[in-house]
């Protein structure tokens, strides 16, 4: 009898860095021995449409697919979408979000308000809740655009994957001269959630 | 050697390069663009963007002539534009190995239909394989070649979206020391398509299709797993794998390598030793109707949907009558949806927010620019296909008379213009259209991630070559009233006064696109893009820029030929249009 795959659903707006995290969360998880599929979008959804991101790892892995109520993780890049991910996540499961709002087409055109997302509202919505000021973390550390890897950290505190792995993963997926950026990033995410 | 996370484009290209492929050749195209943009990273290969699916196929096919192993990639509807050379190729079959990838796009992640490209397997007589992870499509490809080069015949191998977009390890071979090649020998009744030889050659594919019955019934890439006996599963691809996860051992499974021929014996055996026999498979019943005509009992779409792609939930709720899958949490009420929206500073908002004011009838096409058609600026009226813009309007034209063509406007992209746009446009000059057609020329390939094309100046290896001037190219074949328009200056997008006569005009409207790497340094080079400090202005959701407001009727169809400075009177071509 094989264990139950880990799934993560990483979800957010084209062109925040999602592929390149489940592209190294893929990685480390790889380097632990598992069997791996991660289902990325590409395409016209990229024109800064919904992207989610599917990954499951284990020691056997049919679909790359994660159905309803079988996510043990969602990380959300931003906060409407991570909302809009919400059925993929098990009873148990655990709602990691950046505390970011980009605002949609209908939003900008006063179609529709921005929702109330917060921390009070979403209670309930999920048994476990972490907002994360990913952005800001990542911008006093120089670069805004390494939200994706202070997330990656929060979520690292929760997998059972060997630090070494996580450095072999971005050492081998991220260009040279962001790795001091993404490791320093990387760390801060990890150290939010332990500090709470 | 190590396991690679490879995506099943990336996996492709790695087995074609294992297998001595020398020739890569494509048109890009959402899912299957980034195989060739990984081929071409291998040693000692060739590889191309060809203009279109149809001449890419056609290199591909003088590619294998001369000996090579050939991969020929594109996504479902290119293999449309290549249907005329690929359906005779099966007739000529091969020299060097030729695959030819088609990439379906069920749920139309990007695409402007979901058709089911098996068929063309079985239209052509041309045997397809169908992968289900990474390491099956290495696999699968160099099972191919030898097909292809065995059986003397094009091999068609599908993917999905699912299947390209997905990253699963692949544990990497060998490659060969360099492209595997054939001695060419001149052979005129096997490749010359006159009807005398064509006639022999419909005998000899008849042949191949019982031999290749054969082959598909014993081929080592049909696997059966056995579990619970009462349910029978057929099922390839990457559907087999969500079928799995729905399933596990509650049903056993025959995934066949090879869905055209399929193995019907294999099936039919299959079928004695379990209870319920169930095809699941994406889309159109292309498994469950050969079973069917074999005379087997089987269920199929009367339990799963037609239309978009399966997951493990449809599935078992399709065999069990109910899934165990169900959401805790549902989606709050009445949350903005996230529409894919043209990027900020992207050239082609002024342009689509002009045509907004002017209540132009815009025939539009296939690119980033169809967005034009969605909330804030919903001017568009039409998108078919590639290239398909300026005929429409044409038609158009000669349905309504040319009063209704001052009102017309085709829209299409640089790379759409060079893949099928210029024969629209030969026959707007060629019968005497008036309309106005613009190239939006951000010269690249933008949807699909920036692939160049020959009017870039650079190919897929981004060596330099020869770039078109498009607006010289459109001179040649005869259109007088050319103006190139920088989309970013408002002013000049909306035109000096110049007449409203009648007269066709093609605007080349030329500014880059924006990529999202690039966007926000050139945001800040005011310098390097003179009037780019006004993209703030340019609508990114229907601010008001400097135009006036909404015209109508005469007006409106007056400035449509102001706005790209189209005279009156002039014409073109030998015949001479009207003046």
């Amino acid at each position: 009898m094989t264990s139950e795959p880990t799934s993560v659903i990483i979800a957010g707006v084209g062109g925040q860095g999602i592929i390149l995290a489940s592209r190294i969360l893929s990685m480390a998880a790889l380097k632990s021995g598992h069997q791996v599929k991660v289902a990325e979008t590409h395409g016209m959804a990229q024109r800064g449409g919904s992207v989610i991101t599917h990954l499951r790892y284990g020691s056997t892995v049919y679909s790359p697919l994660i159905s309803a109520g079988q996510a043990d993780y969602l990380i959300g890049f931003e906060k409407l979408e991570a909302v809009r991910c919400l059925p993929f996540i098990k009873e148990d499961g655990l709602l990691i979000i950046n505390d970011q709002e980009i605002p949609p087409l209908p939003v900008l055109l006063g179609k529709l308000p921005y929702p109330e997302l917060t921390g009070d509202s979403l209670r309930g919505s999920a048994p476990r809740l972490q907002f994360v000021p990913a952005r800001a973390c990542a911008q006093q550390l120089g670069d805004s655009r390494a939200v994706n890897m202070v997330l990656l950290g929060c979520l690292a505190r929760y997998l059972q994957i060997a630090r070494e792995c996580w450095q072999m993963a971005i050492d081998e997926c991220v260009r040279p001269q962001y790795q001091e950026l993404d490791r320093q990033a990387f760390l801060a995410g990890l150290n939010f959630v332990v500090g709470g | 050697m190590q396991q690679e996370l490879l995506t099943g484009n990336e996996a492709v290209a790695r087995g074609a390069f294992e297998s001595g492929v020398g020739v890569g050749v494509g048109y890009p195209g959402t899912p299957s663009t980034e195989i060739l943009e990984s081929f071409v990273g291998y040693p000692g290969v060739y590889a191309e963007w060809a203009p279109n699916e149809k001449v890419a196929l056609e290199v591909g096919f003088g590619a294998s002539l001369a000996g090579t192993r050939v991969l020929v990639t594109m996504k479902h509807v290119g293999l449309n534009v290549a249907a005329d050379p690929f359906m005779t190729m099966s007739y000529t079959g091969v020299n060097g190995g030729l695959v030819l990838i088609t990439a379906d796009d069920p749920g139309m992640y990007s695409s402007q239909n979901e058709q089911d490209n098996r068929f063309y397997a079985r239209f052509a007589q041309v045997p397809m394989l169908e992968p289900g992870d990474s390491q099956e499509a290495r696999d699968y490809i160099k099972k191919a070649y030898l097909i292809s080069e065995q059986f003397d015949t094009p091999v068609l191998v599908r993917l999905t979206t699912r299947l390209s977009h997905t990253r699963t390890p692949v544990l990497p071979g060998e490659n060969p020391s360099g492209p595997v090649r054939r001695d060419w020998e001149r052979n005129i009744p096997k490749f010359v398509m006159l009807p005398g030889y064509a006639r022999n050659r419909h005998l000899v594919v008849e042949e191949r299709r019982m031999r290749l019955q054969e082959y598909a019934e014993t081929s080592d890439l049909n696997e059966i797993l056995w579990g619970d006996r009462s349910i029978g599963i057929i099922s390839s691809g990457v559907v087999y794998n969500h079928a799995r996860e729905a399933l596990g051992d509650g049903a056993s499974y025959l995934k066949p390598g090879c869905v055209y021929p399929l193995p019907l014996k294999l099936i039919s055996e299959f079928a004695r030793q379990v209870g319920r026999l169930i095809v699941v498979e994406e889309l159109e019943p292309f498994l469950e109707d050969q079973i069917k005509t074999a005379g087997l009992a089987v269920a199929g779409k009367d339990l799963f949907p037609r239309v978009g792609e399966l997951d493990p939930q449809l599935i078992e709720r399709g065999v069990r009558g109910s899934s165990r899958f169900k959401s805790y949490f549902p989606v709050p009420d009445g949350l903005p949806g996230r529409p894919p929206i043209m990027c900020p500073g992207c050239p082609h908002r002024s342009v689509f927010y002009v045509l907004h004011k002017l209540k132009a009838i815009v025939t539009g096409d296939i690119g980033c620019y169809t967005l034009g058609a969605m909330p804030p600026f919903e001017a568009m009226d039409a998108c078919l296909c590639m290239g398909a813009s300026i005929g429409a309007s044409l038609g158009m034209e000669k349905a309504r008379g040319g009063d209704f063509a001052r009102r017309t406007v085709a829209v299409i992209g640089d790379s759409t213009f060079v893949h099928s746009g210029i024969t629209g446009l030969i026959d707007h000059i060629y019968n005497k259209s008036t309309g106005t057609v613009i190239i939006l020329d951000n010269r690249t390939t933008a949807m699909t991630g920036h692939q160049d094309h020959p009017a870039t100046g650079l190919t897929l290896g981004k060596q330099e070559a020869a770039k078109i001037d498009l607006a010289a190219l459109v001179r040649a074949l005869g259109v007088e009233h050319v103006r190139t328009v920088d989309p970013y200056d408002l002013r000049s997008l909306a035109g000096r006064p110049g007449g409203d006569g009648p007269g066709r005009g093609v605007g080349d409207h030329r500014q880059p696109c924006l990529r999202p790497d690039q966007r926000g340094d050139v945001l800040k080079r005011d310098d390097a893009y003179g009037s780019m400090h006004r993209l703030q202005e340019v609508p990114a959701a229907g601010v008001p820029g400097p135009l006036p407001g909404r015209r109508s009727g005469a007006q409106g169809r007056r400035s449509v030929q102001r706005l790209f400075g189209l005279r009156a009177g002039l014409s073109a071509g030998k015949g001479g249009g009207r003046r």
